[in-house]
């Protein structure tokens, strides 16, 4: 027992004496249970595909990556994270789901001068006033997505809608995002509790509200309900559904089914985009998980890439955080979206598309691409944020 | 607004009586045995989960929902026999403890088995889709099926509290459990009866609630909260008292949820309304809860007088 403190001990002092770092920490925190597993497992096998075809490496040193469960519930992740950057010393922590869990965690990876990568969320609090030097995402800012939703759903003529998502962070923000670019009326809009299952009073409010069109938000386990109960109330002989592919994507999709087809979304990226890198994520991701990779799983893994282009960029030196963020900031990786800038908040110019789900040429359910809605969008928060 | 009421009073009876199923049995748990029992959720996910496992093995729900029934209420008497029975004479304490530890076992046993990921069970394709109930409104027929199943069950379970012997004993046992023993009757095995009734009311509450929810890890937890709420609100051991107040709360659930943000809009600006509405909503129940125990601390209809 003493014998191998002792040479636990002398591992950590000759680990902490060396200059450039012999290996790359990472914190992977994600959804892994529950409703909204789906989600959390999608970006962690994207992650570690990117991890898996770098040969376990990131940015040319070995990387040790932590994945955590944060069971969707901000206290724990609270713990997590505190483990992370307090006894792990991780270099990075990235792989959050929810948003109300990241603004949880934020403050303490922050104050702790370690880099937060957002593999999904993008709350508006991050990404105006208080946004950091210490966050950089690539994803999307929370409104974005939404935003092009509600271009096309003013562009194709809907004049009534009716607005669901969840109270809490991400939600408001999907609905200010629809409504800042949508011109029509509002027939209501009904905030759930996140993680609510039953629909049966909201549909009821749709029926009586008889609008055009429903706008939802609901992520993982509450979309899947909400289409199959829309679908078991006959309502969609009325009422049309538009969403964003946080609710209409491979995650979803089969387990929903026919309910989903002819529903149209957007999102940054459908695994149908055309360029090499999509491709060989596409194919390699299919061949190693058998199943089609959802937006989630290639920001899971454009997170790696992204990491790993920065470590690569600073040859290793971890410890000179400037040089870090400079690289993070130039994102130099080829991402599956194909270029993109990252704004003064850390939050990607880029564009979102418009896919419709249908039946492939394989017979599968899935989305397809159709137009570009937004072309290189920043998000609506960036101009109040004071770093340059 | 009429359909929009009738919906919704639809949408809270079906809530209500899902509550009743669990509450039925948790109430006579706790009334006839004074046992507090935590796991009685994981009896109703244990029932879902074997629901989910047959009918994608058979393909058939009603022969899954069966199977979940009878297999349920059998673990429930394994769990009487070689657990809970020892716990009877024990402090509440002891029981929430020990009850709590099967709760975290049951979980982690489920989640080995079948993955934390949650298992999608389909409605059953005759009863997917919507029945006309009047011009221009219609209902999911499955959500009516639930409506008249835990009808069927209340009537079921009033016949045989109300009219049997059985029924008898378990209201002696409820007022005053040391003279029903010492009238004669057999506690031990009542109480293993009791409790797999119970278990197999979880069973098809699980069976009933599962294709329209989620089955997963935890599923019995936020339920079980509520199926105490019901048994507190309804008096600790009645059955009455537990449709009357499982019916209260679902009620009062669906309500808040669909009436009160829209009563707030009518003097509230709507941006204050839809955050006050939800959060207000989701208090609803534990209000009428605090009301209840207010004015008549033994519940509406208590067993013991």
């Amino acid at each position: 027992m003493l014998r191998a403190t002792l040479v636990a001990s002398l591992a950590l002092t000759l680990a902490a004496s060396a200059q450039a770092a012999d290996q790359v920490k990472v914190g992977f925190m994600s959804t892994l249970s529950g409703p909204a597993a789906a989600i959390g497992i999608d970006i962690r096998d994207g992650f570690n595909l990117a991890l898996k075809m770098g040969g376990g490496k990131l940015g040319g040193l070995p990387a040790e990556v932590i994945v955590t469960d944060d069971q969707q519930n901000p206290e724990i992740g609270r713990q997590i994270v505190d483990k992370y950057v307090k006894r792990d010393h991780v270099d990075f922590v990235t792989g959050i789901v929810f948003s109300n869990v990241l603004l949880a965690v934020a403050p303490v990876v922050f104050d702790n001068k370690t880099f937060l990568i957002s593999a999904n969320a993008g709350p508006s609090l991050l990404a105006g006033e208080k946004c950091s030097p210490w966050f950089f995402s690539v994803s999307w800012q929370n409104d974005a997505t939404p935003e092009s939703a509600g271009k096309y759903t003013s562009d194709k003529g809907f004049r009534k809608i009716f607005l669901l998502a969840p109270n809490y962070p991400a939600g408001k923000d999907m609905v200010s995002g629809f409504k800042r670019y949508y011109k029509g009326g509002i027939a209501d809009e009904v905030y759930p509790r996140l993680g609510q299952l039953d629909y049966s009073a909201e549909l009821a409010q749709i029926r009586a509200a008889a609008p055009d069109a429903v706008f939802f938000f609901l992520p993982g386990g509450m979309g899947i309900n909400f289409i199959k109960q829309f679908s078991a109330s006959g309502l969609g002989k009325q009422v049309t559904l538009i969403t964003t592919a946080f609710s209409a994507d491979e995650d979803v999709i089969p387990a929903v089914g026919e309910p989903m087809l002819g529903i149209y979304n957007t999102g940054f990226w459908n695994h149908d985009m055309d360029n090499p890198e999509s491709r060989a994520f596409v194919a390699a991701f299919e061949k190693d998980y058998g199943r089609l990779p959802s937006g989630f799983a290639a920001q899971g893994y454009d997170a790696a890439r992204a990491i790993d282009a920065a470590v690569r960029e600073v040859k290793g030196r971890l410890d000179d955080s400037e040089a870090v963020r400079k690289a993070l900031r130039a994102n130099t990786f080829k991402s599956v979206r194909g270029p993109f800038k990252i704004n003064r908040n850390g939050f990607p110019i880029q564009n979102y598309y418009l896919r419709v789900v249908e039946r492939d040429a394989k017979g599968r359910i899935t989305n397809r691409t159709l137009s570009t809605v937004l072309k290189d969008h920043p998000d609506a928060y960036a101009e109040q944020c004071p770093l340059k | 607004m009429s359909v929009l009421i009738l919906e919704q009073t639809l949408n809270g009876l079906q809530f209500g009586l899902m509550l009743f199923l669990l509450a039925a049995g948790l109430t006579l748990v706790f009334g006839i045995m004074d046992l507090i029992n935590l796991a009685h959720g994981s009896l109703y996910m244990i029932g879902a989960y074997l629901v989910a496992a047959v009918a994608q093995a058979t393909g058939s729900f009603a022969l899954a929902a069966l199977a979940a029934v009878v297999g349920t209420a059998a673990i429930g008497v394994l769990l009487e026999v070689a657990v809970l029975r020892r716990l009877y004479t024990r402090d509440h304490l002891s029981q929430v403890l020990a009850t709590f530890a099967l709760l975290l076992i049951c979980n982690e046993v489920v989640r080995l088995i079948f993955g934390s990921q949650p298992v999608m069970l389909s409605l059953p394709p005759a009863l997917a889709g919507p029945v006309q109930l009047l011009p221009g409104f219609s209902y999911p027929a499955f959500r009516l099926a639930v409506i008249g199943v835990g009808l069927a069950v209340a009537l079921l379970l009033y016949v045989l509290v109300a009219r049997t012997r059985m029924g008898m004993w378990v209201r002696a046992g409820a007022s005053n459990r040391e003279m029903a023993a010492a009238m004669g009757v057999d506690v031990k095995l009542l109480f293993t009866a009791v409790f797999g009734i119970g278990a197999a009311l979880c069973a098809l509450a699980g069976a009933m609630l599962g294709p329209i929810l989620a089955v997963q890890v935890g599923m019995g937890e936020s339920i079980l909260i509520l199926a105490f709420v019901v048994i507190v609100i309804g008096g600790i051991g009645s059955i009455r008292g537990a449709l009357v107040g499982a019916l209260l709360v679902g009620m009062v659930d669906t309500v808040g949820r669909a009436f009160l943000p829209m009563l707030l809009r009518s003097f509230l600006s709507p941006a204050v309304a839809s955050g006050v509405g939800p959060a207000l909503a989701s208090i609803a129940i534990y209000v009428l809860m605090a009301a209840v125990l207010f004015w008549r601390p033994q519940g509406l209809f208590p067993a013991r007088g």
